[in-house]
Parts: structure tokens; C-alpha cells; sequence
């Protein structure tokens, strides 16, 4: 089955086009990312797979499950990580592990996914702080260990490293990594084409809300003649 | 280069979310100050009477002259019964009657008696003016009685002199028969109905209310909003969360906030008089109305709050749009206050029932003098409010404003912009 497709996706912000009738699919095991510059419409796509907008025109299925008929079932399922996102602030690292881990298990099943949130957070005694004194990279491990913690089927990772020095991001793909071999489909958007082509199985290149091209890092390299991802997005959309 | 910044400053500061809250309270109030009158003109109107005078003698010919020069008296005659119905029928505020034997009495150094019957409509702080008027006239036969008296007699018991007459008073109020009370005695006594009530639904609503609103500011500015709708959560939990989670916040901060003002509040001693003997007191049915009236204006006032916090962009303009909520409460908290739903004018009853924060407000007065309809009728709505209100929270929830803003008006807007500069 497929943990994500993908068909003909049109998404309108009033007048604006933002996707324009794109297609695309990730495997079950598999990291997919969307790359393009800003405004391209990575976070858009993103966010309708995640649920939070509602599509204009096209099909859209998550396991099968369909969108938005399905959306309640999808949230089971799914766990996403915005760009920039925040945890709350008054609450200590643990509390907010526990507040999302309750609506995803009770009992054994609860605590399990605490324990490995705490562990991909790992954030030693400072866990037990409050998020307001986190530093950027704190809050965005703390954040991945929420997203990744619930066993998604799917997890959708918004420029998950975006702001991170070289050792936090580095951290955090080493995380999704092992997310990934564990058995969870990514699907992640990034600006950062060197990061996509050191993480991604696949890719698809867009811009303007139209995949251009879409491959593994090695085909889109060779169908471009390029000798990195950049240069073969530059030469797509020329 | 201050003028610079001064430029900037003003373009960030001055924009229309900031303005329409402002221009409508103002109109509003504007409106309901207009509607309520104007408190200096109805003290200076000669208050409505009547009179009837079964004496016939001297001290009841300087009251009947003292009445008849400051006061309209619509009805000069011999029926108490046909008098009051004169005075319900025009506006009336009392009716006053001077028994046989009243000059004898005075003569025979006893207090004459006037017999008041008073026609109350309303127990806000402006419906008991013109009664205390006409206690003001009374107070006026008392001194051109002393004068006669000191004049014509100085063997005069002092203390007659100084009170020369007795108000056997009867109170007539919503169908309720009063004896031995007067209009402003009663308002004094449910003083704290009319003060006390409203300034506690009012914190208590605003309180909460900038709680919810605060809260969606908050989810915004934290970034937190997205990943809580990815949740697998009903989006009716989401707002039925914030609600209850922001009234247990409300009703502490409220709580506080009383325990000082109930403080204040008791260093004035209103009145020593016990409700229940004038059958005004509430039984336990009443007092689970009154709770009941309040939980509904709560989650009334809090849904209204959650609809207006999506608006909010962070946590600052959440602070801005809380000044509507409490816009609103302070209006129903002042005309409360100041009148009493039967004696405000038509279009003020129909905005004071709109408005949901209102009904805990009146709630306990009306049930005192058994306005049940009033009551009830104000629990349905609320209740109407509260769902219509959460409902279209919820598709807010589910639609796309949420996240983006109102995406098509700010294409309207600046395709008229456009037009506009062109």
C-alpha cells in the first residue's frame, strides 16, 4: 500500500494558485522530499496532506484513507512537524511529551511513547524544564522526539532542520533516519537541496506549485547533467 | 528621523482592526446613553401624582398646595382605588392620600398621617428618581408645616414640630403589594442585586473571556495551533477544551478579584431589612436558575470569545480583540445598574436581551418578583447563542482562516486598493 498519493492536487488561496495540479507518491519506508525556494508551495502541499487545509481540487489518500472524507482517521495515523513550530511555553519538556502522548495511548501504550519521546528528545535533566528557557535546537529536538514518539505510519516534517546549527541538524536527521528504519514513510519538505540529496530516497522538484521533476538523487542528477541536486533544480525550471 | 519613526509607528498602530472595535463602542454607547436619558432632565420633571384629601383642614390645605405647585397632579379626588388606576394608566409615581382627622391630629400634637401608595416600575438606580422627588415634596408640606406650627403655636411639642406628619407607605411593584416600604428603600435593599451581581457576571466574563481570546493568540504566536489541529482530536473538543479550560481560569481569577470587592462592597451598609419578610427572598429553585443563567452566559460570552480569537494573529492583537467582550459586558453591567428591563425603551430591551452576558445580571432581581419568563427566556437564548456560536467556531476550525486569514477579503481589499490608486 502506499502511505501516500497524490493526484492532480489544485490548492487556491482566493485568486492565488498556490499548487497547481500536482502529483506525487511515497512508499511505505521511504523519505520523500519536496524541494523548491521559498513560496514554491512545499509548505502548502504539506500542510494539506496533514490535514490542516482543505483541497481545491484533486485526490489525496494517506493509507488509503481518503482526504478530507477521512481526515479523523488520517490524524490517527500521521504526525507532523511545522516549520518554525513551538511547544508551550509554561509547560515543562515531560508535560508536553505527556500532553500530546494522551491522545495517542492510555496505560502501557502512554508511557512507552513518552519513554521514546524523552529518548529522541534527549534532553537529559533539562526535560524536566520549562520550554521558555529551551534554546532553538532544544525546542526542535523536543518537537521531533513529540512527532516521531506517537509510531506514525507517516511523518510530515517541515524543513525539520530549518534554523539548526550543524550538530543539531545533524542530530535530528540521524533521528528521522532511524524513524525510518523502524518502518514510519516520511514525506519532508526542505530549501536545503544538499540535505534532501544526503536524506531522501526520492524527490520531487517544485516550483511555482508544478512538480518539475521528481526522481531519486542519482536520476535527477543524471537526466540534468548535473553534478548536485541545485544545479539540477536550476536547470528544471529554466 | 522621529518623524520617521512617529510615521511608522502610527501606519503598524492605526489599522482598521484596531478602529471598527472603537467607532462601534462608541456609537453604542453614544446610542444607549441617548436611549437611557439624561438624569438631571428627570430630576428637574414635576413628578406624577395624585391626591386626595379626606381632611378638609388647615395642615391638609398646605400640603394639597405645596403638591399641586411642584408636582402634576393628574388625579384630584375622593377614590384611592380610581386614583391609582389614574396613575398606573399615565406614568403615575405615587398616590398620596391625607385621612380624616390629619390637621386634628397635629393640632392634638400627634403626627398627622399621609397615606402613600407608590407606583414602582423598576429598581435600577434612575427608576427611583422621581420617587425621590416626590420624598423631596413630602420633606417640603413637612417644613411649611413647622413653620405654621412655630408661627401660630409655640407651646408645640419640639419633636412634632420637626416631624409634623407619619408616611404610612405601601409599595405597589410588579404586581407585588409592599407595605411599610418605600421605591428607594426597596432599591436600597436590592442594592445589591443591581450592583453587586452585574460587577461579578462582568469580571467573571471578561476574565475568561480574555483567557479563550488570549489562549488563540497564544497557539498562534507559539506556533503551537498546527500541530494541535493535526491531533486526533474532534475540533469540537478543541473548542469545548478552551472553553472550560479558560472558564475554571475565569472563575478563579473572578473569585480573587470578589474576594477584595465583596470586601469594599460590605463597608457600605445598604439596608438591615431581611427580603424575606417583604416576600422577596428566593427559594432553591430560583437560586439553580440563577446558576444555571450564569453557566449559559459564560459559555455564551466564552464561544463568542473562541469565534473572535481565530481573528487573532498573536498574542497583541488578542489583547485588542478582547475590548468588544468587555464593551459588551460593561453596557449590560450599566443599564442593569441604572434601570430595570420594564423601564428602558423598546429597542434598549431588545439589545440588553441580545446581549447574553445581561440575563445572570437580571437574573436574581427577576426572580425576586417572579419575572420567570424573563428568566427562562434568557436561558434558551443563551443556550441558542452558545451552540450557534460553537458551531461556527468549529467550522472555523475546519476551514482554512484559521491558518491563512481571511485570504479572499485581502484579495477584495487589494484588488480595490488597486482600482483605487489607478
Amino acid at each position: 500500500m502506499k502511505a501516500v498519493e497524490v493526484r492532480e492536487l489544485v490548492k487556491d488561496y482566493g485568486n492565488f494558485r498556490a499548487l497547481n495540479g500536482i502529483s506525487f507518491e511515497v512508499n511505505e519506508g521511504e523519505i520523500f522530499g519536496l524541494i523548491g525556494p521559498n513560496g514554491a508551495g512545499k509548505t502548502t502541499a504539506l500542510r494539506v496532506v496533514a490535514t490542516l487545509l482543505q483541497i481545491t481540487s484533486g485526490l489525496i489518500t494517506v493509507f488509503g484513507y481518503e482526504l478530507p472524507k477521512e481526515a479523523g482517521e488520517v490524524r490517527k495515523i500521521i504526525s507532523y512537524l511545522p516549520e518554525e513550530a513551538g511547544a508551550y511555553k509554561n509547560l515543562r519538556g515531560k508535560e508536553y511529551l505527556n500532553f500530546i502522548a494522551k491522545f495517542f495511548g492510555e496505560g502501557e501504550k502512554f508511557q512507552n511513547m513518552v519513554q521514546r519521546g524523552l529518548e529522541i528528545a534527549n534532553l537529559g535533566e533539562r526535560i524536566n524544564d520549562k520550554v521558555d528557557t529551551y534554546s532553538k535546537g532544544m525546542t526542535r529536538r523536543l518537537l521531533v522526539g513529540r512527532a516521531l514518539m506517537v509510531n506514525p505510519r507517516l511523518a510530515i516534517l517541515d524543513e525539520p532542520t530549518s534554523g539548526l546549527d550543524v550538530v543539531n541538524a545533524q542530530e535530528v536527521r540521524r533521528i528521522i533516519n532511524s524513524a525510518v528504519e523502524a518502518g514510519v514513510a516520511v514525506l519532508l519538505s526542505s530549501h536545503n537541496m544538499l540535505e534532501v540529496e544526503l536524506l531522501c530516497h526520492r524527490i520531487a522538484l517544485i516550483n511555482d506549485g508544478i512538480i518539475v521533476a521528481s526522481g531519486t538523487a542519482e536520476e535527477l542528477k543524471k537526466e540534468y547533467d548535473a553534478r548536485n541536486i541545485e544545479e539540477a533544480f536550476v536547470k528544471a525550471i529554466k | 528621523m522621529i518623524g520617521n519613526i512617529v510615521k511608522k509607528e502610527f501606519k503598524e498602530l492605526f489599522v482598521l482592526s484596531t478602529i471598527i472595535p472603537i467607532v462601534v463602542i462608541a456609537i453604542v454607547y453614544g446610542s444607549v446613553g441617548n436611549m437611557i436619558g439624561n438624569v438631571q432632565e428627570t430630576m428637574k420633571e414635576k413628578p406624577v401624582i395624585g391626591i386626595v384629601d379626606m381632611d378638609d383642614g388647615n395642615f391638609s390645605d398646605i400640603a394639597m398646595s405645596v403638591l399641586t405647585e411642584r408636582a402634576e397632579v393628574i388625579y384630584d379626588g375622593s377614590d384611592v382605588e380610581e386614583g391609582l388606576e389614574e396613575l398606573r394608566g399615565k406614568n403615575g409615581v405615587a398616590l398620596l392620600a391625607i385621612p380624616e382627622n390629619f390637621s386634628q391630629n397635629i393640632y392634638a400634637n400627634q403626627p398627622g398621617e399621609i397615606e402613600i401608595d407608590w407606583i414602582m416600575r423598576g429598581v435600577g438606580m434612575m427608576d427611583s428618581i422621581s420617587s425621590g422627588t416626590v420624598e423631596g415634596l413630602i420633606q417640603s408640606v413637612n417644613q411649611e408645616i413647622s413653620k405654621t406650627l412655630i408661627q401660630q403655636d409655640s407651646s408645640s411639642d419640639p419633636a412634632l414640630v420637626l416631624n409634623p406628619t407619619k408616611r404610612i407607605e405601601t409599595t405597589f411593584f410588579k404586581g407585588k403589594e409592599i407595605e411599610g416600604i418605600s421605591p428607594s428603600t426597596l432599591a436600597n435593599m436590592l442594592m445589591s442585586q443591581s450592583i453587586v451581581i452585574p460587577i461579578v457576571v462582568m469580571m467573571l466574563i471578561i476574565m475568561a473571556g480574555s483567557s479563550v481570546i488570549a489562549s488563540m493568540g497564544l497557539e498562534k504566536e507559539n506556533k503551537t495551533l498546527e500541530t494541535l489541529l493535526t491531533l486526533p482530536v474532534r475540533r469540537s473538543h478543541i473548542v469545548i477544551g478552551k472553553m472550560v479550560g479558560s472558564a475554571l481560569v475565569g472563575l478563579i481569577m473572578a473569585a480573587i478579584y470578589m474576594i477584595g470587592f465583596s470586601r469594599y462592597m460590605s463597608s457600605f451598609q445598604f439596608s438591615d431589612i431581611n427580603l424575606a419578610d417583604f416576600g422577596l427572598a428566593l427559594g432553591m429553585q430560583d437560586y439553580l436558575l440563577v446558576g444555571i443563567s450564569l453557566f449559559t452566559a459564560l459559555l455564551a460570552g466564552l464561544s463568542l470569545c473562541i469565534v473572535l480569537g481565530t481573528f487573532a494573529k498573536n498574542y497583541r492583537s488578542a489583547q485588542a480583540l478582547i475590548f468588544p467582550i468587555t464593551a459588551l459586558a460593561l453596557i449590560s453591567a450599566f443599564i442593569v445598574m441604572f434601570k430595570d428591563f420594564d423601564t428602558i425603551p423598546p429597542i434598549l430591551r431588545v439589545l440588553v436581551f441580545v446581549i447574553p452576558f445581561t440575563h445572570p445580571m437580571m437574573a436574581m432581581r427577576a426572580l425576586m418578583l417572579d419575572n420567570y419568563p424573563l428568566v427562562i427566556g434568557g436561558i434558551a437564548y443563551t443556550a441558542v447563542f452558545t451552540v450557534i456560536m460553537i458551531v461556527i467556531a468549529v467550522r472555523i476550525f475546519n476551514s482554512d482562516r484559521l491558518l491563512t486569514g481571511s485570504v479572499r477579503r485581502r484579495a477584495a481589499l487589494g484588488k480595490l486598493v488597486w482600482g483605487l490608486r489607478r
